[in-house]
């Protein structure tokens, strides 16, 4: 028989054992980068990816935990890409001493901006919620284009980047530990008590009211807790990409988050980080590989132009998955240490057993 | 006079927005879905026309077809994408993202096969020319006159025929329409159907006011119909009329003010006050939900 | 004398010029099982909506224990210990069925946020209280075996059942019950009534509930009230008011009374 181990001891195991697969992974990829085995284009899509984790796991806290759809998250997201930027521009310090500081202003200033959008959006629920975060987003965005410090329509240009020829995972090493610590965060707060309120609230906001639970408070909370997320991935973005402009967080931006959400799986953080992850990467990688096939016209010619099927592509994939998998790629569920830590237990001791009677048998 | 041809100006586009307005508000009506695509309906029958007289159609075969298009396309979008999830009933939510995504379908299929660039439209209608402060206003004017007879005729059908009475009982209540010996099916079908035409409707006064088309084109417009809808009372006819009217008259306002710079941000800032403070709209009725 | 738990005086709501509630007064002692009873539409539910703040009454006042509501809003209500149950049931139905009674407890921890987010030693403590005592709970209600499944996969009788647990998680003096025999089959409903008494025992809380079981009603009450068209037409213990002409008038003529008697 197998041991039977208590409960907090397997999950304090599986805790460290997450985190050492974490470290792993980071220390590998980074050694990788230094060592120029990750070329320039693939870190550029890795450093893409954990923004966008960051972005779709953010989200996810509204459309998944909450269960409330919201259209306008670039919106938040371009405060913090802006807010972010002009702090490092202003400041003329160091990036290396200011770039931290400068994303958590770009959340703080984004959670600002979410609270004053949520305390009267809150007061609607489903497609009117989804509605009104368009409409302030749109308004987010012709702010930008007009303040007299925000650029026009230009946006801002010559932020700076950490990442240099001598130090080509300058920004990794910001933008990978901080996705991992949003995806930390998002798990650990879906399973505390104000986690258990948000589910509670999605689930039946009239029950959650008469369970005790201050649903004004919770919905407050998990909205302007998302807006601080993508607001750090604004900044996070500003710092990889260089320029900024208002037409890069319009209503698509939103949609390609939301995207991102919904098919892994509206309410599952790991399923909204594989499929940030795989959006990401694949139009990129389609495209290199449509270079390398240019031998066959067709084919090379499509995947070569994918920026152009890309939008077109992605919208038939939301439509298909609405329609044959409403509740995307992992539905609710988690990806976690522990059934497959529990599976690979059994499997030892399954061998060991066979083996032992083997044994005895010869 | 710069104020009233401004003020004619507005009531122009808001004319064309009302008749966008008006297919929202039908479809929201009878299904209670945000037909997102809806807008880009008036792109496809700005490019259905664009086609037609670039093959030397004459104008009737042109206007004519693009509202024939237009309506089975409607009709498709529901069977395609949307029939599936309202017999399932399935969460609002997902319809909504679907709407999404037949949008962005819609706008991204038509810059792949025209290119992303706007598409000149020659001259339409040549109407005798009616001044107003040294202004050309007919074709203002017909746009107002036709979103006002579309929007009386659409008030006949839905109050005075048989089908008309179909829809209303399928808005109250599907299920019991059902049992009532309706089929809602084919009462949702035509809905789409007459609300994408009257989409058409649109495009043709869009094409011949601004003689251009782009593939993008619906987006901004559809937002701004759906806008229109809500401040109306979505689920009313007058209220969508009346509502485009409003916000055509906003936005020249705000041209008038030299602010045009900030009228997108003006349109969403009255719905986000309409949806505060009078989610019903101005001529719609609020339903709350039962304890 | 047992105290009064809760008490109502002249409650009345107006839906458009319409009374749904007209000056309604009643209590509840510590202790007591109470029945509020009625023919359909005659406003019991809108009463437990009033009662829990759902809706805001055009006139009157409710106490529980000498402090007035209407200030407060529903889950202050609850959290001052007025907990409900719905006609239709209300589940969280995708979360599993402990993760439904420990929604009830949020109140009764005190961790922060932050805590909650890294784990410190407050949420480790609270935590395992809260577990322990969901678990108590549901051991009581006979669905410990449950816990881990969805709300949702529950069979009818024990989504009910789980209702309850949730309600009782909030620590409530008050216990309101919305048709909870509704849908039951006799046995379930003879199961149910001894529940009911078990929870006012262990739990020292009062009862109030609506039901149309009147077997269920007339067994299970203290004393009961009679509501038709808003208005309190009777009340009494349930010999007085089974034989009240008024009451066998309000159920058509006492089809309804004398069928349950035959």
């Amino acid at each position: 028989m197998l041991k039977k181990q208590s409960k907090r001891r397997r999950r304090d195991v599986a805790s460290l054992v997450t985190l050492a697969v974490v470290l792993v992974v980071y220390l590998v990829m980074q050694q990788l980068i230094n060592a120029g085995i990750i070329n320039a284009f693939l870190r550029g899509i890795i450093n893409l990816a954990c923004i966008n984790v960051v972005a779709a796991v953010s989200l996810n806290m509204v459309t998944g935990l909450l269960g409330q759809l919201v259209l306008g998250h670039a919106g938040f997201m371009l405060v913090g890409a802006y807010a972010s930027a002009l702090f490092t521009k202003s400041v003329g310090w160091d990036l290396s001493l200011s770039l931290f500081p400068s994303l958590l202003i770009g959340g703080l200033v984004a959670a600002v901006t979410g609270l004053l959008v949520a305390i009267p959006a809150l007061r609607l629920r489903g497609d009117y919620l989804a509605i009104i975060t368009l409409g302030f987003g749109e308004i987010i965005r012709v702010f930008a284009y007009n303040l007299p410090f925000t650029g026009g329509p230009g946006g801002l240009s010559g932020i700076g980047t950490l990442t240099s020829r001598t130090n080509p995972a300058g920004m990794f090493n910001y933008l990978f530990p901080i996705a991992a610590f949003v995806i930390f965060f998002s798990y650990t707060f879906g399973t505390s008590r104000s986690g258990r309120a948000v589910l509670a609230i999605r689930e039946d906001e009239i029950a959650a009211e008469s369970s005790g639970i201050n649903t004004t408070y919770y919905k407050l909370l998990a909205f302007v807790l998302s807006a601080f997320f993508v607001g750090i991935a604004g900044g996070m973005y500003a710092h990889q990409i260089g320029i900024i402009a208002p037409g890069k967080f319009d209503f698509n931006r939103s949609v390609e988050i939301l995207m991102m959400v919904v098919l892994g799986g509206m309410g599952s953080i790991t399923g909204a980080v594989i499929s940030a992850t795989a959006l990401t990467a694949l139009p990129e990688l389609l495209r290199s590989l449509g270079k390398v096939i240019s031998n066959i016209p067709v084919l090379a010619d499509i995947l070569g132009n994918f920026e152009q099927y890309r939008m077109l592509l992605y919208s038939i994939l939301l439509i298909c998955v609405m329609l044959f998998r409403p509740k995307g790629l992992l539905g609710r569920a988690e990806i976690r240490i522990l059934p497959i830590y529990d599976r690979w237990r059994n499997w030892r001791h399954n061998k060991k057993a066979a083996a032992g009677k083997g044994g005895g048998a010869t | 006079m710069y104020y009233v041809t401004q003020i004619l100006n507005g009531l122009g586009s808001g004319s064309i927005y009302a008749l966008v307005a008006l297919g929202y508000s039908m479809v929201y009506g009878v299904v209670k879905l945000i037909n997102f695509a809806h807008g880009d309906i008036i792109m496809v029958g700005g490019y259905t026309i664009f086609v037609l007289l670039g093959m030397n159609a004459p104008l009737w075969l042109a206007v004519a077809g693009s509202i024939g298009f237009c309506a089975v396309a409607g009709v498709v979008i529901e069977r395609v994408a949307y029939h599936r999830l309202l017999n399932n009933d399935a969460p609002r939510i997902a319809l909504l993202i679907t709407a999404i995504g037949v949008s962005i379908f819609l706008q991204n299929l038509a810059q792949l096969i025209f290119g992303t660039n706007q598409k000149p439209i020659p001259k339409m209608f040549t109407l005798p020319a009616i001044r107003v402060g040294g202004m050309n206003v007919s074709n203002t004017l017909l746009n107002i006159v036709v979103a006002l007879l579309m929007m009386a005729g659409l008030q006949l059908l839905v109050n005075t025929t048989k089908i008309g009475k179909a829809m209303r009982a399928t808005s109250e209540d599907a299920g019991a329409a059902t049992l009532m010996g309706i089929n809602t099916n084919s009462v949702i079908l035509f809905t789409f159907a007459v609300g994408s035409a009257l989409a058409a409707v649109g495009a043709v006064l869009y094409s011949n006011t601004y003689m251009q088309i782009k593939p993008m084109m619906g987006g901004m417009l559809g937002l701004k119909a759906f806008v229109a809808a809500v401040f109306g009372g979505i689920g009313s006819i007058p209220g969508a009329m009346l509502g485009a009217l409003i916000l055509g008259l906003a936005e020249s306002l705000s041209v008038v003010l030299g602010q045009s710079a900030w009228m997108d941000a003006v349109v969403f800032a009255l719905l986000i006050l309409i949806l505060l403070f009078k989610p019903a709209g101005l001529l719609g009725q609020h339903m709350k939900e039962k304890v | 004398m047992r105290p009064i738990e809760l008490q109502v005086e002249d409650l009345s709501i107006y839906f458009g010029g319409l009374s749904a509630v007209e000056g309604v007064s009643f209590y509840i002692k510590k202790g007591q099982i109470v029945g509020l009873i009625g023919p359909n539409g005659a406003g019991k539910t809108t009463i437990f909506n009033l009662l829990t703040g759902v809706y805001a009454p055009t006139r009157g006042d409710i106490y529980l224990e000498d402090k007035s509501l209407l200030r407060y809003k529903t889950y202050q209500r609850c959290q001052m210990g007025l907990a409900r149950t719905f006609q239709n049931i209300r589940l969280f139905k995708d979360l599993s069925v402990i993760d439904n009674v420990k929604t009830a407890m949020n109140r009764q921890m005190h961790y922060s946020l932050i805590s909650g987010v890294f784990r410190g030693p407050g949420f480790r403590k609270e935590e395992r209280e809260i577990s322990h005592r969901a678990h108590e709970l549901l051991e009581v209600m006979g669905l410990d075996g449950f816990a881990h499944d969805y709300a949702r996969n529950l069979p009818y009788g024990q989504q009910r059942k789980l209702e309850i647990a949730r309600a009782l998680a909030a620590k409530p003096r008050v216990l309101l019950l919305d048709e909870p025999a509704a849908g039951m089959n006799p046995t379930e409903t003879q199961e149910l009534l001894a529940t009911v008494k078990m929870i006012r025992d262990k739990f020292e809380v009062s009862v109030l509930l609506i039901e149309h079981d009147m077997n269920f009603v007339m067994d299970i009450c203290e004393y009961i009230f009679v509501l038709d068209y808003g208005r309190i037409i009777s009340s009494g213990e349930p010999a007085e008011v089974r034989n009240d002409p008024r009451v066998i008038e309000a159920y058509l003529g006492g089809d309804a009374l004398e069928e349950e008697d035959a």
